[in-house]
């Protein structure tokens, strides 16, 4: 009991800082770079991708054990999976819109750009790919998706003081904010060695 | 089809190499464009896996559009794309096994690629078979144009080589094929194009009008 402990803490660890999603991964850069123009944005971006992020690992995991697996049919994993994530992320949207309507107002139109976003599908594929156990799956979701907010709000704070920042013509924008990114990824990559797997 | 007659095959292609160049101008379907360009060889196949499931999804998605349902049109879109992306992933994994190794997770998210979406549902689903193709063909060609470029200068620099093959004898710049230097590459080449946009392009459109 005590070493699936600590094996589930290090997989968050990892799948937060040392494999994070933006810096090491490169995923969910659309977003990263369309929602980190504002702190408030990027908080409330960040809550519901965690969120949904482990509730999707969990639903996968159990379709591709308990379907995909039986019934041999792995090789579809790609349509499956981005299926389930859609059909969750509407429902979800139903859900809230009806029992919690002030939540829906405040984190709504972050659900819908969820919905085919790729750090979300990535996360059933690398689960499915790595063989973990229901739990793993959860913790890596976790740790994505907590890896996936320090990115948010690190970025989101940076760029806050950006806009004051005398940045040549071409460069504002994206270009700068690349740059910037670069700049973190490189601190990341402190981080690696940290804990091997 | 009035707009068929007004635009050019031509212009369709350029349109998408140049004006609406997935990643230097729209800025969308970024992961793999950092993710895979550290090698000129698996920036190019990623480009032409692209490409190929561009002008596959485009075409598919004329022939069916006259039978799918507005209303449904989105998860029919992407059943279609998935299917597709399927195709080119086990393909990849049966004939280039090496590569699929290092970027099999990102052929496979090719699926969430928010610019093969858009243009079927704003091409695709409202024009024929044959100009669908090569506007498929002109997103998939500036997609590849894109990748070719950020990986020949992450190599050359990182590696100082072209693929594979070694040209320039002095230490490389190990950052540029590290994550950081991806962000690097594709941060000054998006800024350099803004500044050639700039000084050439528009200096030429104001002169035409």
């Amino acid at each position: 009991m005590q070493t699936d402990f600590v094996k589930l803490f290090e997989l968050i660890v990892s799948a937060s800082l040392i494999n994070n999603f933006v810096f090491t991964r490169f995923l969910g850069l659309c977003i990263f770079f369309g929602v980190s123009k504002k702190m408030e944005t990027a908080v409330g971006m960040s809550i519901t991708f965690t969120s949904v992020m482990m509730i999707s690992a969990g639903i996968s995991w159990f379709i591709y054990n308990y379907v995909m697996i039986p019934l041999d049919i792995t090789f579809l994993k790609i349509i499956i999976f981005i299926g389930v994530v859609a059909t969750f992320v509407q429902a979800s949207d139903t859900i809230m819109r009806k029992v919690s309507p002030d939540l829906y107002y405040k984190l709504g139109i972050y659900l819908a750009l969820i919905s085919t976003n790729c750090i979300i599908l990535a996360v059933p594929l690398i689960n499915a790919g790595e063989k973990y156990t229901f739990l793993e799956s959860i913790a890596f979701g976790f740790g994505s998706g907590i890896g996936f907010a320090l990115a948010l709000i690190i970025m989101a704070s940076i760029r806050e003081r950006l806009e004051l920042a005398d940045v040549p013509e071409p460069f504002r924008g994206l270009p700068i904010a690349f740059v910037v990114t670069g700049l973190i990824a490189l601190a990341f990559t402190g981080f690696s060695g940290l804990i091997t797997i | 089809m009035s707009v068929e007659d007004k635009i050019s095959y031509k212009e369709l292609v350029l349109n998408g190499i140049v004006k609406e160049n997935t990643i230097f101008k729209l800025a969308l379907s970024l992961c793999p464009a950092i993710a895979v360009t550290s090698s000129l060889r698996n920036g190019v196949l990623m480009g032409v896996a692209v490409l190929f499931v561009q002008v596959m999804v485009n075409m598919t998605i004329s022939l069916m559009r006259n039978f799918i349902h507005p209303r449904i049109r989105l998860p029919i879109f992407m059943l279609v794309i998935s299917g597709w992306v399927t195709v080119t992933d086990m393909t990849m994994a049966a004939f280039a096994p090496d590569a699929y190794k290092q970027m099999g997770l990102y052929i496979q998210l090719i699926v969430a690629f928010a610019s093969i979406l858009a243009r079927a549902e704003m091409f695709a689903s409202k024009n024929n078979v044959v100009p669908s193709m090569f506007d498929g063909l002109g997103m998939g060609l500036g997609f590849l144009f894109a990748l070719t470029v950020i990986s020949f200068f992450r190599e050359l620099l990182g590696k100082g080589a072209i693929w594979g093959m070694p040209i320039i004898d002095a230490k490389p710049l190990l950052i540029m094929v590290l994550p950081a230097g991806g962000f690097f590459a594709v941060g000054i080449l998006m800024g350099l194009f803004n500044w050639l946009d700039r000084k050439y392009l528009a200096k030429a459109t104001s002169s035409h009008h």
